[in-house]
């Protein structure tokens, strides 16, 4: 998926060339004030040559300023249609794995089977062993494994289970195993995806509360040079110089921040598309733009930080015990151990070369009991080997008259501060050691928390563990706080302490409980795995169902910004070589002296008025790719962003239009 | 240039300890000055009847500037227009017509000081020394005031502790704001230079006006009359209180006004000292000390290069005497006293400063120097007029942030308090403000040349209209004379300009502090724009000159370019 989204194929831009003339209704472009003003200038060009021509005069300018401007109208609505293609594309990819699908809908006891798109909310369908899943949903009976990779391009299979945090099922994914109940979550066109393709479209995409003000600001910047343009002529015919309104509408359109007003619209709508190609389903456009403002970020630990289940990391041996031996013995504790647990211990344990992997004749596993709480391997009546927590070992063991090692104890306190569970190996005449088992966390976390602490988010864990347990994760996870000893509702009320102190939160969750955090944090990502209440209540959805993902939304977020005023002042900078363009070729005619002005040497009044002209619509197409690919995220320090920026957008924007309208005069002036 | 050098240091040297204490006199704490002003200030309050303990919002608070603006209106325009029947008249001087009367009514009530009249001749005892000398004391504390409240608007209102999140906060009382602007900043100073002035000559008397025996008494005229007053008290204040409007109609080019070289001095001083103080002051309101220095090194760098091209501008002949026996400066319209450095240092700081006296005719420098001029009034936030200054300045730092914001990615705040849709909105129609006003009524006058009155042909009266609503927009008063202004037309337009540049520059932007203040603040990360920084800075200073820059370039195009362009062309062909 991420690859189509990158390239855009001959036929979409022609798709987007006819689009962007459509876009040329004047009730569509009233939404765009800056392209509007360019939209009248057009008219009264093409109004004036038609005149021109019809009274025979010569119109050769008249006519090829009105190409001009008009292309500069149609590149603009390009830009936006463009953007709208990539996004269009990307989601019907998402979405066309979904048609002509076959459901079994749930009507009394029976299964009948109807249409995917027939499908409503709230309905139940059965979905078995190699069934496509119809609909997006949730898992209300049974367990299966699902393989996302139609979705998100993951080929490893997932396991989903009713009741669980992990009932979230996608539709078009194919259930690999299992049989289960599941609920269809939304209406047909109403689903997330539905959603997204919603704030891609023209049609129905709302403005964000930025691009809203940025618009006022482009506006207002609009109207001065409205101003400054009118009342130019009399201004000039107090001198007795008379001015050529083309040249002067030439001038307005050269003025106003055309370059972001054409490109404003598809800054935004390439954000969202961002989004989704790192499979993030936004239900709103302010949701990506407030997460480049997210100061704090809340985690669950387990889940999101760690795997969530614990695993062998360490064997320490008993006084007077050789590592061997306690690796063997734990080995043959753990051979029969159904549990992760044990199998985490068996893998370990077969690292160590000297290890004897035979099974022992006539040997009978030791199952778990919740009376003894413990397991192992019974070879005879006198031999075994047992695994289990240190009370239970001591009381089974004591009972046989065993005797505690000396350092035990120490071991296992130093086990439990490094945030590991101790299992205590023993054999029927002594105790041979500790297993450690820790909750391992998952690789490049931490160097993704670094990146998002250098972009300015704290991020705080939140767990049920004791605090030593929890510190010890924190410390080797990289958060910068945690929550220890934590309930479900103090998840909620952290996030509104927060907010109270003017932060802005995130939250990533994917159980029903995360679901108010979810919905009062400002940024909510919901696992995709997640309940159907978590994907309710969040306003994002990760189709990865990866935690860590939130840095990629925050940086989308900051990109979208940087974008908009990078373009702005890039707009802006660039009015201050077409003033010394124009304003001498406008008096060229009437007052000689003001050629001292034309620094840049041009080639006629009527070619510099025509190479600004060019230069003014062929920047639009020329930064559309920057736009749709967002000003890249070089620096983590905001000054020396801005530093950057002003550089590159500023004085670059003042230098570039000086040395591009140049080499465009010198090739004009060849026909003029 | 080692005048121009130690004036301006003396300047900063008293300017940061006057920011220090105006911070102590607004910001609310109990201060040293209040055992000698307190008992005072009781007295002033019981007599026009205020509750010192009410707090206001932005709301109350600007309607209370409006309110108490309306009243001394009407009461200016009454004294003015019936000054010959009022007493203090011992000239006998006449009644000013409806509308001049209404534009210097108005003039002064903007703390503009744009003069129509002539000042000696025109203006009863009355008038001038009681009602004009009251408005230049009092316009200023009136702008220092809505200044003081913005600033409290901006880091959340005197309740920020303890106020909710959109709840309206306390910016202050405006009646105990300007009461304890004069009685504790521009009377004391005012009192200071006063004095100063006198010892050096300037006249300090309610005697009526001398007639004398010219020294020459072979010349034609034999007896001259000479107009004197408490002239030294109103000159303090005039300088002091960015006002401009003197006792003469020549202002302090006139020997009575400004007669020595330490009176010179000390009135180029008092023209910056409290618009400099003012930046050290935002800086301890916003309890930001170094936002205040930042802000001064910006105004700074703009002042100080005006200043240097304006002294390199006027050391220049005319260029039109090019070739001819004239070498060296340009001396037209300058007092030999003064000559042509201490004349461009006093021109830039006047416009700058939104003052408007003059030591020289602005009307005869060189081109680059009437651009200077005209520049520093555009900008009208380079120290500016008090409080209408550094509030100015705040609105170009809010579009700054505004526009760094985006490209640091994060949604633009200042101070923790965002910039949103609505306060862009308002800013926004300051943008176009001046654009329509200045552009406007200068593209009208031109437009229909019975009104302009010039004296001059071609650009140069372009610049000498533009230049006129300039002065006024900016609340500056300078004029570039030549101009024969006191006409119904200019009158009317004037007081239309002179009232659209002085509220809703102060107004609005009262407003968005206001707006600002209720939202919630957002603490400071490492991922926020550091308004201090010396890049923003650079971004900011950019963001002046490309507003001012685009706005304006085509009228200046036509104006004093044009006029520079053709005076050099002349001066070629000689």
């Amino acid at each position: 998926m991420t690859t189509q989204a990158k390239t855009l194929s001959s036929t979409a831009v022609k798709g987007a060339l006819v689009d962007a003339l459509k876009k040329m209704a004047p009730r569509y472009m009233a939404k765009n004030p800056v392209m509007f003003v360019v939209l009248i200038g057009t008219v009264i060009c093409i109004a004036t040559t038609g005149i021109k021509i019809a009274s025979g005069l010569s119109f050769g300018f008249e006519l090829i300023t009105s190409l001009i401007l008009f292309v500069t109208l149609w590149f603009a609505n390009f830009a936006e249609s463009v953007a709208e293609a990539r996004g269009r594309g990307q989601a019907a990819s998402l979405r066309a794995t979904k048609q002509a699908l076959v459901a079994f809908k749930k009507e009394g006891s029976e299964f009948v089977k109807t249409e995917a798109t027939d499908l409503r909310k709230n309905d139940v369908v059965r979905v078995q062993q190699d069934e496509y899943i119809p609909a997006d949903g949730e898992i209300i009976e049974g367990v299966a494994t699902v393989n996302e990779s139609a979705v998100t391009g993951e080929s490893a299979a997932v396991l989903r289970e009713a009741n669980t945090d992990h009932s979230g099922v996608i539709g078009g994914t194919k259930l690999l195993t299992g049989e289960v109940l599941i609920k269809v979550s939304d209406d047909p066109g109403n689903s997330f995806l539905d959603k997204m393709i919603g704030l891609v479209e023209g049609a129905e995409r709302k403005k964000t509360p930025n691009e809203i003000a940025l618009t006022v600001l482009l506006a207002a910047l609009t109207a001065v040079f409205l101003i400054v343009v009118m009342t130019l002529p009399a201004l000039a015919s107090f001198v007795d110089v008379e001015l050529n309104y083309i040249m002067l509408i030439a001038l307005l359109v050269c003025l106003i921040p055309t370059t972001i007003g054409g490109l404003l619209p598809a800054i935004g709508i390439a954000g969202m598309n961002r989004a989704l190609t790192s499979n993030i389903i936004a239900k709103s456009g302010k949701a990506v733009e407030v997460a480049g403002d997210i100061d704090i970020l809340l985690l669950d630990k387990t889940g999101t930080i760690t795997y969530g289940d614990r695993q062998a990391t360490d064997f320490i041996p008993a006084q007077g015990v050789s590592k061997d031996e306690l690796i063997q013995a734990a080995y043959l504790a753990s051979v029969d151990d159904p549990t992760p647990e044990g199998k985490s211990i068996v893998k370990l344990a077969k690292q160590n070369k000297g290890l004897d992997e035979s099974y022992p004749e006539g040997a009978e596993f030791i199952p778990f009991s919740p009376t003894t709480r413990l397991s192992g391997l019974k070879i005879s009546n006198d031999e075994f080997f047992v695994k289990g927590s240190g009370d239970a070992i001591h009381t089974f063991e004591e009972e046989k008259g065993v005797s505690w090692p000396n350092n035990l104890n120490a071991e296992i306190g130093k086990v439990a501060k490094q945030g590991a569970t101790p299992l205590i190996v023993a054999d029927q005449d002594r105790i041979l050691g500790v297993i450690a088992l820790s909750d391992v966390i998952k690789p490049g976390v931490a160097e993704r928390f670094a990146r998002l602490r250098k972009l300015g988010v704290k991020t705080v864990m939140v767990t049920g563990d004791n605090h030593v347990t929890a510190g010890a994760i924190a410390a080797e996870a990289g958060v910068d706080d945690f929550i220890a000893e934590a309930k479900p509702e103090d998840k909620l009320s952290l996030i509104r302490e927060e907010q109270a102190k003017g932060h802005l939160v995130a939250m990533v969750g994917d159980g029903t409980n995360d679901a108010p955090a979810l919905a009062q944090a400002d940024v909510g990502l919901a696992m995709n795995s997640g309940t159907q209440a978590a994907k309710e209540a969040g306003n994002m959805v990760d189709l990865d169902s990866d935690p860590t993902k939130l840095l990629q939304v925050v940086e989308v977020g900051k990109q979208l910004l940087i974008t908009r005023g990078a373009m702005t002042t890039f707009s802006l900078a660039n009015d201050v070589a077409k003033y010394f363009a124009i304003i001498p070729a406008v008096f060229a005619s009437a007052l000689p002296l003001m050629s001292t002005l034309d620094i840049m040497n041009l080639g006629s009044p009527q070619s510099a008025v025509i190479s600004a002209l060019i230069f003014n619509a062929l920047i639009i197409p020329a930064l559309v790719p920057l736009a749709l690919r967002g000003v890249k995220l070089k620096s983590n320090s905001a000054e020396k962003i801005l530093r950057n920026n002003m550089l590159i957008f500023g004085l670059g924007g003042i230098v570039l239009p000086f040395i591009a309208i140049k080499l465009i005069d010198l090739v004009v002036s060849l026909f003029i | 240039m080692f005048e121009i050098i130690l004036i301006m240091a003396i300047a900063v040297a008293l300017a940061y300890p006057l920011g220090r204490y105006m911070t102590g006199v607004f910001s609310g704490q109990a201060h040293f000055s209040d055992r000698l002003f307190n008992p005072i200030e009781k007295v002033i309050y019981r007599c026009i009847g205020i509750n010192p303990g009410v707090s206001m919002t932005w709301k109350s608070y600007g309607v209370a500037f409006l309110l108490s603006n309306l009243v001394l209106g009407i009461i200016a325009f009454l004294i003015l227009k019936f000054q010959h029947v009022l007493p203090m008249n011992p000239d006998g001087i006449g009644p000013l017509s409806w509308d001049l009367a209404l534009h210097t009514a108005v003039s002064f009530l903007t703390n503009t000081n744009q003069q129509h009249y002539s000042g000696q001749a025109q203006l009863s005892y009355l008038s001038q020394g009681t009602l004009i000398v009251t408005l230049q004391f009092v316009t200023p504390a009136m702008g220092l005031a809505v200044c003081v409240a913005m600033l409290r608007g901006m880091v959340g209102g005197r309740d920020e502790k303890f106020a909710k999140d959109g709840q309206e906060r306390d910016l202050g009382n405006y009646y105990v704001d300007v009461v304890r602007g004069l009685t504790r900043v521009f009377i004391p100073l005012a009192a200071v230079v006063a004095l100063i002035l006198a010892s050096q000559g300037v006249p300090s008397t309610f005697k009526g006006a001398q007639n004398v025996e010219t020294l020459d008494s072979q010349s034609e005229v034999t007896e001259q009359t000479i107009p004197v007053g408490p002239v030294a008290s109103m000159v303090a204040i005039k300088q002091l209180g960015t006002n401009g409007g003197g006792w003469y109609g020549p202002n302090s080019s006139n020997p009575l006004e400004n007669p020595t070289p330490v009176s010179n001095a000390v009135e180029t001083i008092a023209l910056v000292l409290i618009p400099m103080g003012v930046v050290f002051l935002a800086g301890g309101m916003v309890r930001r000390k170094k936002f205040g220095v930042m802000s001064f090194v910006v105004m700074a760098v703009f002042s100080v290069s005006f200043i240097g091209l304006t002294v390199y501008s006027e050391l220049q002949p005319n260029a039109a005497f090019n070739e001819l026996a004239a070498e060296g400066s340009n001396w037209e319209g300058k007092e030999t006293r003064f000559g042509p450095e201490l004349s461009a240092l006093w021109g830039t700081l006047t416009t700058q400063t939104s003052n408007g006296s003059v030591n020289a005719m602005h009307d005869s420098f060189n081109p680059v120097g009437g651009l200077m001029t005209r520049s520093g009034m555009l900008i009208n936030g380079i120290w500016g007029g008090i409080g209408s200054g550094f509030v100015n300045f705040v609105i170009y730092v809010w579009i700054a942030v505004f526009l760094s914001g985006l490209m640091i990615g994060r949604t633009p705040e200042l101070f923790g308090k965002k910039v949103e849709t609505r306060e862009i909105t308002l800013l926004g129609s300051l943008i176009v403000l001046p654009t329509i006003v200045l552009l406007g009524f200068t593209a009208i006058t031109v437009a229909l040349p019975a009104l302009t009155g010039n004296s001059n042909p071609g650009f140069h009266a372009i610049s000498q209209v533009f230049y006129e609503y300039t002065s006024a927009f900016a609340n500056n008063g300078s004029g570039f004379e030549g101009l024969g202004d006191d006409t119904v037309w200019w009158n009317i337009s004037c007081v239309i300009v002179l009232i659209l540049g002085r509220y809703l520059p102060l107004i609005i932007p009262l407003a968005i502090a206001g707006m600002m203040a209720k939202k919630r603040t957002i603490p400071t990360s490492k991922a926020s724009l550091s308004v201090e920084s010396v890049t923003f800075g650079v971004t900011l200073v950019a963001v002046i000159l490309i507003l001012n820059f685009l706005s304006f370039l085509p009228a200046a195009v036509i104006g004093p370019i044009g006029e520079a362009l053709q005076l050099a062309s002349l001066g070629v062909e000689g």
